[in-house]
């Protein structure tokens, strides 16, 4: 059983089709860099894959199950664009509130661990909107890896992250890794994902043109895979 | 092919219209109470009647639309809602006329009139919003929510406006009580057949028109994407 | 289910904590209640007679304006952060977050409409504590009602332009029975006039209608708003 399969899945925006038929296989404990250009359908097929939006073709499952019920859901940890955190609660309070929604046992004591592995124990209290950038994402990313999901779908994540949040989100990841969890990670920090992914796939103009393990060719020179399977730029 | 069935429906719907008119015109007489006025009753009524058919099929589109996403189905709701809102303006403006003739005044809170006017509030919050949202899928999902909940509210509003603290002055309704002489049921008749025919004309231009509309939105976002 | 109403719950405390640390509408709303209030005053210059038949339509007016200031903020507060993905995407079904803001938006509002009462009979002169009882049932049932068809068109309109314009015309046509029903019941019990108040027991049953049809409208679809 795949930890994500996409189906022939089309997204329509209006007549527009965002994505044409993309279908994908993910195993399970892969880490998967999903590559493409600016307007390819990287962020529609998290979305998707998050069940914040819903295919019009086409279907999607995660570890067997449909994405729109409850308990595939359950799974999914989901770092989007935006952070995702109420700035007028504090950092624990945001903890204790996402981890009542993911339905934790204790969301306490799991707001205060995910507090103390991205290292804001010290302002537990401290309301959101009074952290710096770097803190705020931090935050984020201990929300999005809270439950220790089975699937983590990260939009971007590396992009605008200052040093300390990219260290502790590789550690992260590694850690999710390490445990078994199946990772798919859109980006155009094409060094900082090869470096952690084991599987790469390529979304050109709605459509995966490309899905295999990662090579040592695409690790010393990111560019290639664009060049062999992706669209010649106008 | 759908160029051909509008000109046959509008063209048939103006020609039962203009027949409709010389026999009220001209062949009926002047009713004993109201003088010449009353004519304007044969547009008046079928308006309203025709405005719920259309609101009608604009639901049950609106519901088909949420089921299977076609955008064909969000096209019809809005055509319709559009048809139905300028009838809708028709039977107020038709009634206000009536009873500055009849009652000395522009218009009045009764019963049916405010009722009128509610639904037509309701459903001209459906169409002021639609160009408020630029994204297709997302319009037309919203606008089928909307106009469910504007098509419920409809019953609550006629319920509303019999509760006791609201005065009536409109005239009890005719057709039920079989009160209408019956020289009247054809223009009455054709009426209604005049304006569903030039509805349902007007319905698939603005069909059409929405169609092309999001073709064209569509290849912009193709290209901008390329 | 019973995690649905565990998430509802909590979502409910965080919009009331948001607010009560934020009091952004709380404060908008009271305000403006009051100012309207005044702002009537000098609208209307009015006997005893007149004034008891028009004060449920004052009292009304005021508790809508507040209402839809209210409710503007129920989705509006999760556009920052893009915290409506966090929600939308976590287990908590569609129903859940319309209820857990249902319940939120209508305890701040009911806040807003206690307040304001006793300024309501002070600038009025309007005994309305004589049937207090009956008076706060149809507060809380017409309450629910703007509560509910406000969160949901708020989380209709929250991606649309001109969202504060656009939430009060969408709003206002479909809450007239509503508003009606209760304009009718609180002007019979201010005027204390018992023909009145016989002629208007059938406005409760249309309260208690509009509240289950729109409720439960509201949380079957609002999953089609949410995931589009």
């Amino acid at each position: 059983m795949h930890a994500v399969a996409a189906d022939r899945v089309w997204k329509y925006f209006g007549d527009y089709p965002a994505l044409r038929g993309a279908s994908l296989e993910v195993e399970k404990g892969a880490c998967l860099a999903l590559l493409g250009r600016n307007g390819a359908g990287k962020t529609t097929l998290l979305r998707i894959l998050a069940n914040l939006s819903r295919p019009t073709k086409g279907a999607v499952t995660l570890l067997g199950i449909s994405t729109h019920t409850e308990e595939a859901r359950r799974r999914i940890g989901y770092l989007g664009h935006g952070i995702g955190v109420y700035d007028d609660l504090s950092a624990v309070e945001n903890l204790i509130l996402f981890g009542r929604l993911l339905g934790v046992e204790n969301p306490a004591a799991v707001a205060a661990r995910a507090l103390d592995r991205v290292g804001l124990t010290r302002v537990k209290d401290g309301l959101a909107r009074e952290f710096s950038r770097g803190m705020r994402q931090r935050l984020a990313v201990a929300r999005a890896f809270l439950h220790e999901p089975e699937l983590l779908l990260l939009d971007e994540p590396f992009t605008s992250l200052d040093d300390r949040a990219v260290a502790v989100l590789q550690t992260l990841l590694r850690d999710a890794r390490s445990r078994g969890a199946t990772i798919i990670m859109s980006t155009h920090q094409i060094r900082e994902a090869m470096e952690l992914a084991s599987h790469v796939a390529l979304l050109e103009r709605g459509k995966i043109v490309f899905t295999g393990p990662q090579t040592t060719e695409m690790l010393l020179d990111p560019g290639w895979l664009y060049r062999t399977y992706g669209e010649p730029q106008a | 092919m759908r160029e051909k069935l509008i000109y046959a429906l509008g063209i048939l719907g103006t020609l039962v219209m203009i027949y409709n008119l010389h026999t009220i015109f001209l062949d009926l007489p002047d009713e004993a109470m109201q003088g010449a006025v009353y004519r304007i009753l044969f547009i008046h009524v079928p308006a309203v009647l025709n405005a719920f058919t259309f609101l009608t099929v604009a639901l049950c589109t609106s519901v088909a639309f949420l089921s299977t996403k076609k955008f064909i189905y969000d096209s019809i709701s809005v055509a319709c809602i559009e048809v139905a809102t300028a009838f809708m303006l028709v039977n107020l403006v038709t009634g206000s006329i009536w009873g500055r003739n009849q009652w000395g005044i522009w218009w009045t809170w009764d019963l049916r009139l405010t009722s009128m006017l509610i639904c037509f509030l309701l459903y001209l919050g459906y169409l002021l919003m639609r160009p408020a949202i630029a994204e297709p899928t997302q319009r037309a999902t919203m606008s089928a929510f909307i106009g469910i909940f504007a098509f419920a509210d409809v019953p609550l509003v006629i319920m509303a406006i019999r509760l006791p603290n609201v005065r009536t002055q409109h005239p009890g309704p005719v057709l039920e009580t079989g009160g209408m002489d019956p020289s009247f049921n054809a223009p009455f008749g054709l009426g209604m057949l005049a304006l569903f025919l030039i509805g349902s004309a007007l319905v698939l231009v603005r069909l059409h028109q929405e169609t092309s509309r999001r073709e064209i939105d569509s290849i912009r976002r193709e290209l901008h994407a390329v | 289910m019973r995690s649905g109403l565990i998430a509802a719950l909590a979502i409910a405390r965080k919009d009331l904590r948001t607010e009560i640390r934020t009091k952004e509408s709380l404060t908008a709303s009271l305000s403006f209640s009051l100012v309207i209030l005044v702002l009537f005053s000098f609208a209307f210059d009015l006997g005893r007679e007149e004034l008891y038949a028009i004060s449920g339509g004052l009292l009304w007016l005021v508790y809508s304006f507040a209402g839809a200031l209210i409710v503007n903020r129920s989705f509006a507060r999760e556009l920052p952060n893009d915290c409506l993905d966090v929600l939308v995407s976590s287990p908590a079904p569609g129903w859940s977050i319309c209820l857990g803001k249902t319940v939120a938006a209508f305890l701040l509002l009911v806040t807003v409409e206690l307040i304001t009462l006793p300024f309501f009979g002070l600038f009025y002169n309007i005994a309305w504590w004589h049937s207090a009882g009956t008076l706060l049932l149809v507060i809380l049932l017409a309450t629910w009602g703007i509560a509910v068809i406000g969160v949901s068109f708020s989380a209709v309109t929250v991606n649309v332009r001109l969202r504060e314009l656009m939430l009060p015309v969408l709003l206002y046509p479909i809450l007239i029975p509503l508003l009606v029903g209760a304009i009718g019941i609180t002007t019979a019990l201010f005027s204390e006039d018992p023909q009145m108040l016989s002629a208007n027991g059938i406005s409760l049953q249309l309260l208690i209608v509009f509240d289950i049809m729109y409720t439960a409208l509201s949380l079957y679809m609002i999953e089609f708003i949410l995931i589009v």
